[in-house]
């Protein structure tokens, strides 16, 4: 695998105006990621790692939301100085993303093959004709059964996992360098998501795309990514290689999401869970925003904000615990 | 699809049939002698008898009606006791300028109500949408008779623009083809004849379709809002695709749907709402002939007026069905 950067996020700070005050949704976030590498973003809901993404896109609602500062450099160039249409050549092209509700992303009143093609046709100039015929064969690479017919088919003749292979047939038919998935398996049944997961990685390696694996499921995560980033009130808490998360978490925040993961053969009565709940990113604690939640913190944590530190490297936390360097 | 056309045709039958029945029994229950009407209060009751006799007045309802049922089935809509001549002949000639007016203000309202609930969704909370959306209130609450009098005060009279009344300059009638002047004048390469309805038409309508453009252009506001957050939007978006596309395309076909159903209902209104605007504006159409009708108590020609208007009514909402299939694969007829 090269090492070629290709994205690379710098202090990334997205906030959302409200009425009831500033929510500060992605608040100086900062991570890279490699061509061709498989990043996951890993945290609950309100997190900010759909924002994260969707920023990245450009696509953030304004108003409310505004990207208030920082640089997303795609290949050395900062997105956020590029003009509308500049984004637009990149979008669908040379960044493309899915999401997480197959059932409702796709345009009920399109077929499916004309909703892919108006990719191809945007960004490859091709004509109606050469672009359902790509289109055809995107449908088949996403392993569609009888895709000549199943071309001219709505979204709502298709299943949940058929809908959500024609968005990954969408995504990838221009071969973007950088393909975003938004929690792509949260809303499939079990059996399917695995297939849709291993889909991914198969056109991965053909395609040579890098992933950003949006996921508040961890076993997605040890599953197809390579490192993963771990969110938490929209600011990054740890960043690690998958092995090294798995096998030694540092953040007591990523401990507790480890631990919450359910054993078949755990002696356990009860499930863990991390107590309390996320707080109002209005209201954010003065101190780190996990410690009132947190089983190991210390006065310290109340009271002042840690950095983002590099413990080893391609290692990050942010946490009092880890000060020294290290334990 | 054709099979569900000509089984929609079919229930015209039944649907005009009531409304038929419905309109005989009020007009014949509930509204003055027409004979005695007709003869003035000076006549003696022998007098008032024999033309009741004459006119088939004195048989029981239900004959009536049978009678009325057998003449509606071969085109005939009676006689006309105020013009004493036949009442299709009557309503053909007028009819064709009442659908003029009601289609030129549907097309306005429609036009203009699309294009403006567009604009005020996607610019939310902007001073378009606030103009906008007062400007729907105040189409909503005029009175067509009082914005008609205020287009021709300020248009016809202060600025001299437009003709104050009538459907055409006298003398300037095209040679009748379908009697819709603005298709006749076209047809016979007529241009003068042509400008001179289109601009007899212009104020009429846009006092007919202020109100209905108002409701559409609300319409479309809510139901573009509500679609524009719509995740499929978002991957319209997530493509490369220029706004114009996305909110075009991808949104409009989808909105459309809901505003289609309030245009077709919205039909209905404009045909009560010629009744006005024709008197206002002195259109020869069938709304003023069938109201001056009511007043005389000539039966007939409201028999026939307002049967012709349900059948317009229920074309434009069979119309509005098949439109729907149309827009919305989802929706299968069988």
């Amino acid at each position: 695998m090269t090492t070629e950067t290709l994205l690379q996020v710098k202090d990334l700070k997205t906030h959302f105006f409200l009425e009831d005050g500033v929510v500060p949704a992605v608040d100086g976030v900062s991570f890279h990621l490699n061509r061709g590498e498989t990043l996951a973003v890993v945290g609950e809901s309100g997190s900010g790692k759909s924002i994260t993404a969707t920023s990245i896109m450009r696509l953030i609602p304004n108003p409310p939301g505004k990207i208030v500062g920082g640089e997303i450099l795609f290949n050395g160039q900062d997105l956020l100085r590029k003009t509308e249409k500049e984004m637009r050549d990149i979008r669908g092209n040379r960044i493309s993303m899915i999401f997480q509700e197959p059932m409702t992303s796709l345009n009920p009143v399109f077929r499916v093959g004309y909703q892919i093609s108006e990719s191809l046709m945007i960004h490859q100039g091709l004509n109606k004709k050469d672009a359902l015929e790509k289109s055809i064969e995107m449908l088949r690479l996403t392993g569609i059964p009888s895709p000549e017919k199943r071309v001219h088919d709505f979204p709502h003749q298709m299943s949940g996992g058929m809908r959500q292979r024609v968005m990954i047939a969408m995504a990838l038919c221009c071969r973007p360098e950088l393909l975003i998935a938004d929690e792509p398996t949260t809303a499939l049944d079990v059996t399917i998501q695995a297939q849709i997961l291993d889909l991914m990685l198969e056109l991965k390696e053909q395609m040579g795309t890098a992933i950003i694996m949006i996921t508040h499921d961890l076993a997605v995560v040890a599953e197809v990514a390579d490192r993963a980033v771990v969110m938490y009130c929209g600011k990054l808490v740890e960043e690690s290689t998958v092995l090294e998360l798995f096998d030694k978490p540092l953040h007591p925040y990523t401990k507790g999401l480890l631990k919450s993961i359910p054993h078949v053969n755990s002696t356990q009565e009860k499930l863990y869970m991390i107590d309390g709940m996320v707080p109002p990113l209005t209201h954010l604690p003065a101190g780190c925003a996990f410690a009132p939640r947190c089983p190991e913190a210390q006065p310290r944590c109340h009271m002042e904000r840690p950095m983002l530190r590099e413990i080893s490297p391609g290692r990050r936390v942010s946490c009092w615990l880890y000060e020294g360097g290290g334990e | 699809m054709l099979k569900y056309i000509v089984k929609r045709l079919l229930l015209l039958i039944p649907v005009l049939f009531g409304v038929s029945l419905f309109v005989f029994l009020v007009l014949h229950l509930f509204t003055a002698d027409p004979a005695a009407m007709m003869l003035g209060q000076h006549a003696t009751k022998e007098q008032v008898e024999a033309l009741r006799e004459s006119l088939g007045f004195n048989k029981p309802l239900y004959v009536q009606f049978g009678i009325f049922l057998s003449q509606i089935l071969q085109g005939d809509f009676g006689t006309s006791l105020m013009t004493r001549s036949a009442v299709t002949d009557e309503l053909l000639t007028r009819f064709p300028a009442t659908i003029e007016l009601a289609f030129a203000a549907m097309l306005i309202a429609t036009v203009v109500g699309v294009t403006v609930g567009v604009i005020s969704a996607v610019k939310q909370y902007s001073l378009f949408d606030y103009l906008s959306m007062v400007g729907a209130l105040l189409g909503v609450s005029m009175p067509i008779f009082w914005l008609g009098l205020m287009l021709i005060i300020f248009f016809s009279v202060t600025l001299g623009w437009l003709p104050v009344s009538g459907r055409i300059a006298v003398g300037m009638e095209p040679s009748t083809i379908t009697h819709f002047y603005l298709i006749d004048s076209l047809l016979t390469g007529n241009w003068e004849a042509f400008k001179s309805a289109v601009s007899h038409l212009i104020l009429p309508a846009v006092a007919l379709a202020s109100y209905s453009m108002a409701i559409i252009a609300r319409m479309t506001r809510s139901t573009m809002l509500e679609v524009i957050r719509q995740d499929y939007i978002r991957t319209a978006r997530s493509k490369g695709l220029v706004e114009s596309v996305v909110v075009f395309k991808h949104a409009l076909r989808n909105a459309l749907i809901p505003v289609i159903t309030v245009i077709g209902l919205q039909m209905g209104s404009l045909l009560g709402g010629a009744v006005l605007t024709e008197t206002v504006f002195s259109w020869p159409g069938i709304g003023s002939f069938v109201v001056n009708a009511i007043l005389a108590g000539d039966f007939p020609v409201v028999q026939g007026g307002v049967i012709m208007v349900a059948t317009v009514f229920v074309v434009v909402n069979l119309i509005v069905d098949v439109l729907y299939a149309f827009l919305d694969p989802r929706i299968k007829y069988s």
